[in-house]
C-alpha cells in the first residue's frame, strides 16, 4: 500500500479513492488467480510438480485450475506449440473473460526453442500477447513460482482507471495476426546454435 | 539366402543392420506380393508393422517406400522396399485392401513424402492441416523452416479453422450415436449410477 499515506494517528488512513479501489482490486486478482493449464510437452510435467504438494502453488490462491477457459484469469501456456495449435490457443485466449493474463513457460512456448523449424510457432507472444516469460527447458517449479510472483507485481501494478492497461487484445485485421508482419518475421529470426541456417538452404 | 526369394516382383535382396532381410519388388508386383507374403501358408506376414519411405541425400538415387511387415506366429520380420526413380511419377499402389491400418500409414507418407497411394480411401494430409501449401516436408528440397515467412506461416495456421476439415466420416461419427442399440444409450443416457437426472424445477 504504498499510495496509502499514513497520517500522525494510526486510528485513519488518507488514500486517494483511486489508489484504495486499485489496491483492494488488485490483491483479490492477484491473490485468487485461476490458472488454465494449455499444457503441451515437458513443461506440463513441472507445471504438475508445481501444483502438487511439494511445491504447491495453492498457496499463492491458485487453488483452483480452471480446465475451462471461460472460467480462468491467466493462460499458463507450457511447451511447445504447433502451428497446428496455434488457432487453438488463440481461440482458447479469446474465450477468457477479462482481465486475463498470459504466462509463457519454457523455451519453447517464449521462442520455439530448439523447434527451429517448419512446424512450430516460434514464441506464442506472435499469436497470443504474453505477460511474463518463464525461461528453462523446462524451468523448476521455482522458476514457474517465480514467474507467478511476478505477475502479481504486475497485476498489483495495475490500474482499473487506466483504459489503455485493460484494452482487448485485437487482431490487426482479418488475417487473424496481431503484430504487424514484420514485426513477427523479426522476433522468430533464427538464434542461438542454428544462426548459420538460413531460410533459402 | 541364395537366390531370389519366391515373392512376385522381386528384383533383389539385402540384409539391414540389424539382420532383418529386406527385399526389394518392383512397384507394379507390389500388391501381389504383399498377398502372397500375407496369405501363404508358411509364410503368413500377416501384421503390417509400418510404411514409412526414404529420401537419399544423393538426387540421383530412387525414393523408397518401406513396409515393415511381421509374422505373429513365426515371430518373423521382413522390410519390402518400392523404389520410385526421381524422374517419374511418385505413385504406388495401396495396400489398404490387406491391411486396413495402412490407412494412416500411407496418409503420413503421402503428407511428408508426397507420394501418392493409388486405391487408398481417403488420401487425405493427416500431420499438417489439409490447406497447406508449403509442401512435403521430410523431403529434401524442402527447407527447415519452410518455404514462407514466419508472419505468412502464422497468418495461414489462424486462418485455419480445424473442424471445417473434418471428413464426412469423422463428422458423422458426432451423429453415431443414434445408431447404438436402445439399451446402450439408455445406459448411456442413464450414466454409471442408473439414474436419470431430473430436470431442474424452476
Amino acid at each position: 500500500m504504498k499510495h496509502v499515506e499514513q497520517v500522525q494517528s494510526s486510528n485513519y488512513l488518507l488514500a486517494k479513492f483511486q489508489n484504495l479501489v486499485d489496491w483492494a482490486v488488485n490483491s483479490s486478482r492477484a491473490n485468487s488467480l485461476w490458472p488454465m493449464p494449455f499444457g503441451t510437452a515437458c513443461c506440463a510435467i513441472e507445471f504438475m510438480a508445481t501444483a502438487a504438494s511439494r511445491f504447491d502453488f495453492a498457496r499463492f490462491g491458485m487453488e483452483r485450475q480452471a480446465f475451462s477457459p471461460r472460467q480462468a484469469d491467466v493462460l499458463i501456456c507450457a511447451g511447445r506449440v504447433p502451428f497446428k495449435l496455434a488457432p487453438v490457443i488463440r481461440r482458447i485466449y479469446d474465450q477468457m473473460p477479462q482481465p486475463k493474463w498470459v504466462i509463457s513457460m519454457g523455451a519453447c512456448a517464449s521462442t520455439g526453442g530448439i523447434f527451429d523449424n517448419y512446424s512450430m510457432v516460434q514464441g506464442i507472444d506472435t499469436v497470443v500477447p504474453v505477460d511474463v516469460y518463464v525461461p528453462g527447458c523446462p524451468p523448476r517449479p521455482e522458476g514457474l513460482l517465480y514467474g507467478i510472483l511476478l505477475l502479481h507485481k504486475k497485476i498489483k501494478g495495475e490500474s482499473l482507471f487506466d483504459a489503455v492497461r485493460r484494452r482487448d487484445e485485437q487482431p490487426l485485421d482479418d488475417k487473424g495476426l496481431r503484430l504487424p508482419p514484420d514485426t513477427i518475421d523479426e522476433i522468430s529470426e533464427p538464434f542461438g546454435n542454428s544462426v548459420h541456417q538460413f531460410r533459402s538452404s | 539366402m541364395t537366390g531370389l526369394p519366391p515373392i512376385p516382383g522381386a528384383l533383389r535382396t539385402a540384409v539391414a543392420r540389424d539382420g532383418e532381410p529386406v527385399v526389394y519388388v518392383a512397384r507394379e508386383q507390389l500388391l501381389a506380393a504383399m498377398r502372397w507374403l500375407k496369405e501363404t501358408p508358411g509364410q503368413d506376414f500377416n501384421y503390417l508393422v509400418d510404411i514409412t519411405a526414404v529420401e537419399y541425400r544423393d538426387r540421383e538415387l530412387p525414393l523408397e517406400v518401406v513396409y515393415f511387415l511381421r509374422s505373429l506366429e513365426r515371430r518373423a520380420d521382413i522390410r519390402i522396399k518400392i523404389e520410385l526413380p526421381p524422374t517419374e511419377d511418385m505413385v504406388v499402389d495401396s495396400v489398404y485392401s490387406l491391411w486396413h491400418g495402412a490407412d494412416w500409414l500411407e496418409r503420413e507418407v503421402f503428407d511428408m513424402f508426397g507420394i501418392t497411394f493409388r486405391g487408398h480411401p481417403d488420401l487425405r494430409r493427416i500431420l499438417m492441416w489439409e490447406t497447406y501449401a508449403e509442401g512435403n516436408p521430410l523431403r529434401k528440397s524442402f527447407p527447415l523452416r519452410g518455404r514462407f515467412s514466419r508472419a505468412e506461416q502464422v497468418r495461414q495456421a489462424l486462418n485455419a479453422n480445424p473442424e471445417a476439415h473434418y471428413s464426412m466420416e469423422e463428422l458423422s461419427i458426432a451423429e453415431a450415436g443414434n445408431d447404438l442399440p436402445e439399451d446402450m444409450r439408455d445406459r448411456l443416457r442413464r450414466g454409471e449410477r442408473g439414474v436419470i437426472p431430473e430436470p431442474p424445477n424452476i
